[in-house]
């Protein structure tokens, strides 16, 4: 090997590794930050190594006021979100995975200009809408918003997802004497299954981190990023702390499920 | 047509009649909604009260020029940023695997959350002043987030977002380097192109297409972004999104909230429109 071709491989690895230490950085400092003692929060210098670890920060914020009551809001929130995007988005993106048929262009552009609009525009009318019949405040509501926002993207992957299971399977368990329902439920479906789970933690992902909508349409069932979006103005820097790492820490776990999936996000079909 | 034809024939309007129905209900109408909001009275005549209100705000020139000064700042940063990992992640270096995780995690984190992470590092007390100390070059704790030096808000904010919203461009990128057959690639280092000559004059080109979606859909995006600003400058910098929430929580006005939403519709659909024709992006690319 010449020494160019190693000086070449030493920038690669080089620049390879600083670009995920300034991924992996901020979540570092803010894991330190929430395991640091409350009184630590205003030393200078701060620690960069995990010397002093400690509960206590996080006791304090778990022991907040409406935090946990707002954790479990999202999660309620989150389950009910898949529920409704996977019903209403799987039938769709089978179709589109399946059948050939007059507006399927149509249809895409319409999933793809939803997915765009900022929340803000939705959650404003729907806000004043939800006060008239009663669903102002509540899980339900914020659900509702939220699978609109994550009925586009739950089309998406899992036509994807279809064309990957062979139709040839299933047409073959029809000509052995399954209906077409039959085929898709045992056939197709189990074999989805993976891509299904996939689409329901994306689902999940939005849902947990949504907070514009989850805000405007809430007062008190607050869900979490709205409870720790409301309280940033008067709350101390230990609990900003908790809260962001709490917020951010299940990204960690989401994208390893999920890393086979996020190509077909944005860029595939 | 028999019976079980024209059931075959309707199957799939009936599997995306559901979720078409819900899309209708759930997004199309509540922006013609929001359109009302912002010009109808409480009478239902049409009035421009709201959009008049909203325009002699204090806030709303800062924020609209707030809103493009960061949308100028955190675009090209991401697309740099984003590009030199795609590159990485797909030359299939030792670990490529692994370095599209990382960089893909902060997909899953929002603004808010991006925003308390990096006011850890620009706080006073915080890291950035830790390490700046420790290696020498200030003598006590800078303050990077006072309405005093603007600049330095700005610049926190930047990197928030730049930090959280590169792995969609990232995602977008790969996606559209997988798309380039692989011989190209063998047929560049053939020829004796080096590494930066082959991502100029091969890759770069091809490119195009996965650039242009993502430069839209990360424009789109990035007029959305609030909570990270909140959370690093509090409510003393005024963005359009911003605006909305403020106007809707505290002031309890949804007429002018759904102003300032549609001054942000209009804001991304222009941008959009200017994309297409400036940089000749063709109709049959949006739709990727």
């Amino acid at each position: 090997m010449t020494a160019r071709l190693i000086f070449d491989r030493i920038l690669v690895y080089g620049v390879a590794l600083i670009l995920a230490l300034w991924v992996l950085a901020p979540l570092y400092l803010i894991t330190i930050a929430a395991f640091s003692p409350q009184a630590t929060a205003y030393d200078f210098p701060k620690q960069l190594l995990p010397t002093t670890l400690s509960a206590e920060t996080m006791q304090f914020f778990l022991n907040s006021r409406g935090v946990v009551p707002s954790i479990i809001n999202s999660l309620v929130v989150a389950l009910l979100t898949i529920l409704i995007a996977l019903t209403l988005g799987t039938p769709a993106g089978y179709a589109l995975a399946r059948f050939r048929f007059r507006g399927r262009d149509a249809f895409s552009v319409l999933v793809l200009t939803t997915r765009m609009f900022p929340v803000a525009i939705l959650s404003i009318p729907l806000a004043v809408a939800f006060l008239r019949i009663g669903l102002y405040d509540s899980v339900a509501g914020v659900a509702l918003v939220h699978a609109a926002m994550a009925v586009p993207l739950v089309i998406i992957i899992t036509s994807g997802v279809f064309v990957g299971v062979s139709h040839e399977l299933e047409e073959a368990a029809q000509t052995l004497g399954c209906s077409r329902w039959s085929a898709f439920l045992r056939i197709a479906l189990p074999l989805a299954i993976p891509g299904l789970a996939a689409a329901a933690i994306f689902t999940f992902v939005i849902s947990w981190n949504e907070v514009f909508a989850a805000t405007i349409l809430t007062l008190r069932e607050r869900t979490f990023p709205a409870q720790v979006l409301t309280a940033l103005d008067q709350s101390l820097i230990t609990f900003k702390f908790a809260g962001g790492f709490v917020m951010a820490a299940p990204a960690i776990v989401f994208i390893f499920f999920m890393r086979r999936y996020l190509l077909n996000l944005w860029g595939g079909r | 047509m028999s019976a079980r034809r024209w059931r075959e024939d309707a199957l799939p309007f009936a599997l995306l009649l559901p979720s078409v129905a819900y899309l209708a209900l759930l997004i199309l109408l509540p922006m013609f909604q929001a359109l009302l909001l912002a010009i109808q009275g409480d009478d239902g005549a049409l009035t421009t009260e709201h959009l008049q209100r909203m325009a002699n705000d204090v806030n709303f020139r800062d924020a609209i020029r707030n809103t493009l000064v960061l949308l100028v700042l955190i675009v090209p940063a991401q697309i740099v940023l984003a590009l030199v990992m795609a590159l990485l992640v797909h030359s299939r270096i030792k670990g490529h695997r692994w370095l599209l995780y990382i960089y893909a995690i902060p997909l899953a984190i929002s603004d808010l959350a991006a925003g308390i992470l990096w006011l850890s590092v620009f706080t006073q007390q915080g890291y950035l002043n830790t390490v700046l100390q420790g290696l020498g070059l200030i003598k006590g704790p800078i303050i990077f987030l006072s309405y005093e030096n603007i600049a330095l808000v700005f610049a926190a904010i930047v990197v928030a977002e730049s930090w959280r919203a590169t792995a969609l461009v990232l995602v977008i990128l790969i996606a559209g380097l997988q798309l380039i057959p692989r011989d190209y690639f063998e047929a560049a280092d053939l020829f004796g192109a080096n590494r930066i000559g082959r991502t100029i004059h091969v890759v770069l080109p091809l490119l195009r297409p996965s650039l242009q979606s993502a430069l839209i859909i990360r424009t789109i995006f990035a007029f959305t972004t609030f909570a990270a600003v909140f959370a690093l400058a509090g409510r003393n910098l005024p963005i359009v999104y911003g605006e909305a929430y403020n106007w809707y929580t505290l002031s309890r006005d949804s007429h002018v909230a759904a102003s300032y939403a549609l001054v942000l519709l209009l804001m991304a659909g222009t941008m959009t429109v200017f994309y297409l024709r400036v940089l000749g992006v063709g109709k049959e690319q949006l739709g990727r």
